[in-house]
């Protein structure tokens, strides 16, 4: 009995010291970091394949939809993109597909969109409610003819934070599910550029880091641990965000 | 569960750091009316985990701690349905729930005199409305708003938005659930430390209590 009270009062002195320390500590971070793939299987265990997050109406809209992360590529590259109107960007698509392609940005413009209104959430916690219009990731996925060997969808970003380059990454639940959209406009306007012109990701069921912005090159990879960090994201690899950002 | 109560308080301010404005409905950002809204990172280091900013790892502790704390009440509950700890114990007896009973006890505890005898070895009326409370509203409640802060579990689970009325409005739920649990903790504290610390925490853990004589 005395062991168990002594740990009580311990733990409750030590609380403060104690909790940076076990932060800092690999072993323990290993132990919390793997509540990630428990949450994870917990929430597809009670998830439909295709559960639609819910969509909205007009008068749900946000009045100001807020940008977060990059709002201006600070490149030389976008910036001659923008002059251009983004007339000679192009979505590449490759790694893993029998079809590698180059879809030129208007080519995503006048193919058939599908439309939804649905929340943003940040990570940070707040939420906006926006209108997006853009071509489901699945046809263009088919089109490339994915290999069966394709694990995951990465997504290269033409935004930089300081000398690294945002990137994105999902599974193929994700990627086949009919929310998920490359979109190209947005409340009705094309994508604007804090927002992620000319072309950004929407994954809904994932907090906003993952809603990858300013999308140049789709690369469908076996395993993650290849790329860059092998995170599976900038903030994945920097900041030690969850990959599973779907709580 | 009481320490895992205070590291959930503890990352989630770290959590509200991120974003101190609170919002009722669907959304809710900068440029919307919050019914909340502190200014720059407004918990001090003392009262988060870790202790300096960083919302990834506060995220980590919070995520993974409320597996641990649903799994403790659950075992909880389940043990306590099973040994008849919350029928016995908990659930007010007939006539417990009068205004009179209840007016009693408010002023008995607010005079700090405590109950002495036989009285003492059950819990009063305020001990079981509150611990009630606790355990079958705020907990509960806690959990469920916080799902919904959780977009998977929107798209699987359409009525938990409906039931707290948008996303946004059960993050607010949650932060005024967590400061009731908040000021629970420290009422209860009070109490135990005005009643005699060491013959109240003895019998918490042990079982063993020195029945006060009038």
């Amino acid at each position: 009995m005395i062991t168990r009270r002594r740990f009580i009062a311990a733990g409750s002195a030590g609380l403060l010291a104690g909790c940076d320390r076990l932060n800092n500590s690999q072993a323990f971070r290993g132990v919390l970091r793997s509540a990630e793939a428990l949450t994870m299987r917990a929430q597809r265990l009670v998830s439909p394949r295709d559960a639609l997050a819910r969509e909205f109406s007009e008068a749900d809209l946000s009045p100001i939809f807020r940008s977060n992360g990059t709002s201006m590529p600070g490149t030389t590259d976008y910036a001659r993109h923008l002059a251009e109107d983004f007339a000679n960007w192009r979505v590449t698509v490759d790694g893993l597909v029998a079809r590698p392609l180059s879809i030129p940005v208007q080519l995503l413009r006048s193919l058939p969109h599908r439309v939804q209104i649905t929340r943003h959430d940040c990570v940070e916690g707040w939420s906006a409610i926006g209108k997006w219009h853009g071509v489901p990731l699945s046809k263009v996925l088919d089109a490339a003819r994915l290999s069966p060997r394709a694990n995951y969808i990465v997504f290269h970003c033409a935004d930089r934070f300081g000398d690294k380059p945002y990137y994105e990454s999902i599974d193929l639940i994700d990627a086949f599910h009919p929310q998920t959209i490359l979109a190209v406009g947005m409340n009705g306007r094309l994508l604007p550029v804090p927002n992620g012109a000319p072309v950004r990701l929407r994954v809904e069921r994932q907090l906003g880091y993952k809603h990858a912005k300013y999308i140049q090159r789709i690369q469908a990879v076996e395993s993650l641990a290849g790329v860059y960090g092998g995170k599976g994201g900038y903030w994945e690899d920097t900041t030690d965000y969850e990959w599973y950002a779907g709580i | 569960m009481g320490l895992l109560v205070i590291v959930m308080l503890m990352s989630g301010l770290m959590i509200l750091n991120a974003h101190p404005r609170l919002y009722w409905g669907a959304y809710g950002a900068n440029f919307d009316h919050a019914w909340l809204a502190l200014q720059g990172r407004p918990f001090p280091g003392w009262a988060t985990i870790p202790s300096t900013y960083n919302l990834a790892a506060a995220r980590r502790w919070h995520l993974a701690f409320a597996w641990v704390l649903v799994t403790g009440l659950v075992v909880f509950l389940a043990v306590s349905l099973w040994n008849r700890h919350i029928q016995r114990d908990l659930v007010p007896k007939s006539g417990q729930l009068k205004p009179g009973g209840i007016w009693d006890d408010i002023k008995a505890h607010a005079r700090l005199r405590f109950p002495t005898g036989e009285a003492a070895l059950h819990y009063n009326i305020l001990q079981k409305i509150s611990y009630v409370a606790v355990i079958f509203l705020l907990i509960p409640l806690m959990i469920l708003s916080g799902l919904t802060m959780s977009p998977a579990m929107d798209a699987a689970w359409p009525w938990l938005v409906d039931l707290f009325g948008g996303r946004q409005s059960a993050r607010s739920i949650h932060f005024l659930c967590a400061a009731a649990l908040l000021l629970f903790i420290v009422v209860h504290l009070l109490m135990v430390v005005l009643a005699g610390p060491i013959n109240e925490v003895r019998s918490m853990i042990t079982g063993r209590f020195r029945v006060p004589v009038e």
